[in-house]
Order: C-alpha cells, then sequence, then structure tokens
C-alpha cells in the first residue's frame, strides 16, 4: 500500500509538490503522467525513500515514512525496486555485479546471486554481456541493466521512470510483459512515462501531475 | 562485521574505492607520519633509556678533588692520606686517581691540548666507585677534610638529576610531538575520506538507494582507509629504522651498556615492538578515522 497525505515538497523556496493525497493499493498499478516538470519524478523519488517530504505523511508498503527512525529505512529501501530514467548503474561495475547488488546488500548468498542474476540477465538478453562493464553497452542494454537490477530481488514495490525510453518496440513490450507478470504476482507497479503507445495497451488507473498537483486520480 | 559482509565476494570494491582512495597518495603522507612517529618514540625510548643509565652509575660514584696533593701533610702527599682513608673506608669499592694524562683528557676542552705543560695548580682528582650498601657521604668528607684540609666532594648524583629533568622534557615534547603526528595523520586520512565522499557521490547515492546501511558503506572506506594506512606506516617503520640505529650509534658512547651492542641489539626490545605495533596503530586510526567521517557524511542523505 503507498498512502500519500497532503503531501508538499520543496526544493528550497520551490515548491514542486504541494497537496497530494491519493492511496495505491496492494498490488495496485498506476501510471504516473505529466507533462515534463510536472514533478513526476520528484513523486517518484520520495516513493523510493530518496528524499522526505517538506510536509504530509507518506506511508510505504504499510510503513509511515516519517514515523520510522533513520536506520530502518534501508530494509524498506530493499523492499523497492527503481528503473531509473538515466539507469544510474555503477560504471566500474561489470553488468552482472552491478545486476547482483542489490541481492549482495541483502545479503543473499553467493550461490543464489548467481543464479538469479543469469537467469535476469538471460531475460533480459544480456547473458553474453554479463562481464561487460557498462560503459562499454549501448544505452538499451544499459537500460535492460538498470531493469534487471531493480526485479531481480523481486521487489514488493516497484517504480520506473520512463523504463522504455531507450527500447525498440519489442524490448518495450517484452518489459511490460514483466511488469504485468510481477503486478499479477502482488507487486505494486508504479510507471512514469509519456509513452502513449505502452499506455494503450496496458489499461490501468492514472496518477497524473500538472504543476507539483495531482489532477487525476483513476 | 555481520555476516552480510563475509558473503561479498573478496575483493568486490562496489563502491569504487580502490580509485577514490588511492593507493599512492594516502600511503605516502602515512608513511611520512609514521617515520616521524618512529623517530619520536626512538626518541623518548633513547632519553629513557640514557637516563636510567645515567641515575644508576651516578648514583654509584663520586669525585673528589685535593688541591695542592703533592703538600706533605704529616709527613705524606695529601693525595696519598686522602686515598688511604678511601681504602680503609667500609663501603667503598674503587678509588682511582686519574693520571697526568687522563687529567689532561678531562680539562683539553678548557685548557687545549698540552693542559700538562702548563704550570698550573692542578687538584688531584679521584674518581671513586661506591659500594652497595654506599658509606655515609657527610661522614666522608669529614674524614678528608680532616686528613687533608680543603679537599671537595662532588656527588655526582646532583647532576644526574639534572640531567634526567632534561631528558624528562626532551621525553614530553616527543610525546606532544607523538600526539601531533597522530593528529595530523588523523587529518590527512578524513581529507582522503573525504575526497573519496566527492568522488564516490553518485556511487553512494545510488548503493544507498539500493538500501545499504551507513554500517555497510562506512565499512567499505573505513577497510580500505586502515588497509591503506597501515601499508604506509609499515613503509615509514622500514624507512625509520636505520635511521634509529645511527642514532643509536651516535648515542652508544653515553652509555657504557650499549656500546659492546651490534646494531640491531642497539634498539631497545620495546621499541621494536612499538615499531612493529605502527602499522596496527596507523590502521587503528584510519579506520576509526574514515568510519566517523563517512558517517557524519552521510546524516546528509534520508
Amino acid at each position: 500500500m503507498i498512502r500519500f497525505e497532503e503531501v508538499g515538497l520543496s526544493y528550497g523556496a520551490a515548491e514542486v509538490l504541494r497537496d497530494l493525497s491519493f492511496a495505491v493499493p496492494d498490488g495496485g498499478f498506476r501510471w504516473l503522467l505529466g507533462p515534463s516538470g510536472a514533478g513526476k519524478t520528484s513523486l517518484l523519488r520520495l516513493m523510493y525513500l530518496a528524499m522526505r517530504p517538506t510536509r504530509g505523511r507518506v506511508s510505504l508498503l504499510g510503513t509511515d515514512v516519517a514515523a520510522q527512525p533513520r536506520r530502518a529505512l534501508p530494509k524498506l529501501r530493499r523492499r523497492i525496486g527503481v528503473v531509473f530514467q538515466e539507469f544510474r548503474l555503477l560504471p566500474y561495475l561489470s553488468a552482472y555485479d552491478n545486476v547482483a547488488l542489490p541481492l549482495r546488500l541483502a545479503g543473499r548468498p553467493e550461490g543464489q546471486i548467481k543464479a538469479d542474476v543469469s537467469e535476469m540477465l538471460r531475460w533480459v538478453g544480456l547473458a553474453k554481456r554479463a562481464d561487460a562493464r557498462t560503459p562499454q553497452l549501448s544505452g538499451g542494454e544499459q537500460q535492460r541493466v538498470a531493469i534487471a537490477r531493480a526485479v531481480v530481488i523481486r521487489p514488493s514495490l516497484l517504480l520506473a521512470d520512463e523504463p522504455t525510453g531507450n527500447l525498440d518496440d519489442v524490448q518495450a513490450e517484452r518489459l511490460m510483459q514483466l511488469f504485468r507478470e510481477m503486478n499479477r504476482l502482488g507487486t505494486t507497479v508504479v510507471v512514469a512515462t509519456h509513452n502513449q503507445s505502452l499506455i494503450a495497451r496496458q489499461q490501468a488507473p492514472v496518477l497524473r501531475l500538472q504543476h507539483g498537483r495531482l489532477i487525476k486520480d483513476g | 562485521m555481520s555476516r552480510r559482509h563475509l558473503l561479498r565476494p573478496a575483493g568486490f570494491d562496489d563502491l569504487g574505492l580502490r580509485h577514490a582512495l588511492a593507493d599512492r597518495m594516502l600511503p605516502g603522507l602515512v608513511a611520512a607520519m609514521a617515520f616521524l612517529a618512529a623517530l619520536a618514540i626512538g626518541g623518548w625510548t633513547g632519553a629513557a633509556f640514557l637516563a636510567a643509565g645515567w641515575q644508576e652509575g651516578a648514583a654509584a660514584s663520586v669525585t673528589i678533588q685535593v688541591p695542592r696533593p703533592e703538600e706533605p701533610s704529616d709527613g705524606i702527599a695529601r693525595a696519598d692520606r686522602v686515598l688511604a682513608v678511601l681504602r680503609n673506608t667500609p663501603g667503598i669499592e674503587s678509588a682511582h686517581r686519574l693520571s697526568k694524562p687522563e687529567l689532561s683528557r678531562l680539562l683539553k676542552p678548557w685548557l687545549g691540548p698540552d693542559a700538562d705543560q702548563l704550570d698550573l695548580p692542578l687538584p688531584a682528582v679521584i674518581a671513586v666507585q661506591l659500594g652497595n650498601p654506599p658509606p655515609s657521604l657527610d661522614g666522608l668528607n669529614q674524614q678528608l677534610n680532616t686528613a687533608a684540609p680543603g679537599t671537595m666532594l662532588d656527588q655526582e648524583e646532583v647532576w644526574a638529576t639534572r640531567l634526567t629533568r632534561l631528558v624528562r622534557s626532551l621525553q614530553a615534547c616527543a610525546g606532544l610531538a607523538l600526539l601531533v603526528v597522530a593528529g595530523v595523520a588523523a587529518a590527512v586520512i578524513a581529507v582522503a575520506t573525504r575526497g573519496g565522499l566527492a568522488a564516490r557521490r553518485d556511487a553512494i547515492e545510488i548503493v544507498h538507494g539500493l538500501g545499504a546501511t551507513d554500517s555497510y558503506i562506512a565499512a567499505r572506506f573505513a577497510g580500505r582507509a586502515a588497509k591503506l594506512a597501515a601499508m604506509g606506516a609499515a613503509i615509514g617503520g622500514v624507512i625509520a629504522l636505520p635511521v634509529l640505529i645511527g642514532l643509536a650509534q651516535m648515542a652508544a658512547p653515553f652509555s657504557e651498556s650499549a656500546q659492546t651492542a651490534s646494531p640491531l641489539e642497539l634498539l631497545p626490545p620495546g621499541l621494536w615492538m612499538v615499531i612493529a605495533g605502527l602499522p596496527l596503530l596507523a590502521g587503528a586510526i584510519g579506520w576509526f578515522t574514515a568510519q566517523t567521517t563517512v558517517r557524519a557524511w552521510l546524516r546528509r542523505l534520508p
């Protein structure tokens, strides 16, 4: 469950999100839509705990974030998978090690990590590029590594910011199949995108932002 | 260290610290600090060693001056009378009258190389080694002045006490230098760690976002800083050794027990142990400094 109550977020004097109130139930799927600069990325940053709201209350996966001490947040973050628009991969690590990172941080044994990461890289079509460092990969390949890293941990909440920006139609459709399948198995999914054909293929409720305000929920 | 950390593959450098905390600059600077620390510790130990030797020797010896030594007193030269008294006094191990060449050598710094050819009324100088238990020096002084009036008894303990005070102040300086060196080393490590944090800010934010705890990130930095600091201290300690041995050789004439020792035996065992322990100490300073610096920096993240 994601619940936002009267949430506001400011960067200095500029308020980028205002009075957001909505809820996404466990296992829900939401498109996050809105023009550039509407506040989609900022809203996602609140959802993956990169920031705390300036005001209001945020609950994620049934946990009131404001009530948690800082040391309790890493455990919550490990239940959230994020596909960043700019990938945010570690350039000095191989594709394999980038995908393995969340599993290692979660303390999974190396045997299980090897099996999971190999399977994930095979699924995104990068099994043969496992040892390549990310700067050696194309934009599309890097995006697929970022997707693999986000889902390999089987998160309870999956957030994606323009996840198909560097993918062709076939890869984009495969990615949406993966998101649908994870959603069917109980993962809450929120995808921010401008890709209208993607939205047309997956009917789901919408969170629409404009000038930092929520103008549509449903 | 938690079980999680042990599960990571050996050498897995998720924060890229091998490049962010360079393996040349930090060990080089810590090596310089360790070199200075080794010299300070060497100075402290050497001063303590010499002070102990001086005090031990000074407590057991006195110097006696007999003016007009050849002048007869009751038909015997005054110096010989004094020597006779000394030999008959219980608690005196030996009494040796310095020969003319010995006296000349002693006075050479003041009177030049031809002191014995100058027609100066020099006193006889008698070096006395006290036994255990020693005689009462006040009683001995009275006896000697009865035998040869004007005889002077110099107890070397007074000078030894003054020298010991000087040594103690030198030791305090060495201790202060050691503290300053440790502080500078910690500052150098803190600056290097901050540089590493700045260079790896994105990586830290990514790993933090994936659920890494402050302990995990701080442990990565602390492990790297401890390793580099220990490496630097080991290099600094090794470079300091020949210098310390050289200094010990220069100081050897001031210590009778050191005169016969081989160069390696000139350094006391305690000093060897402290120099061997320098990498551990530097590693601990590196670990603690990096932990503190990184944890303070991480508090800016949510």
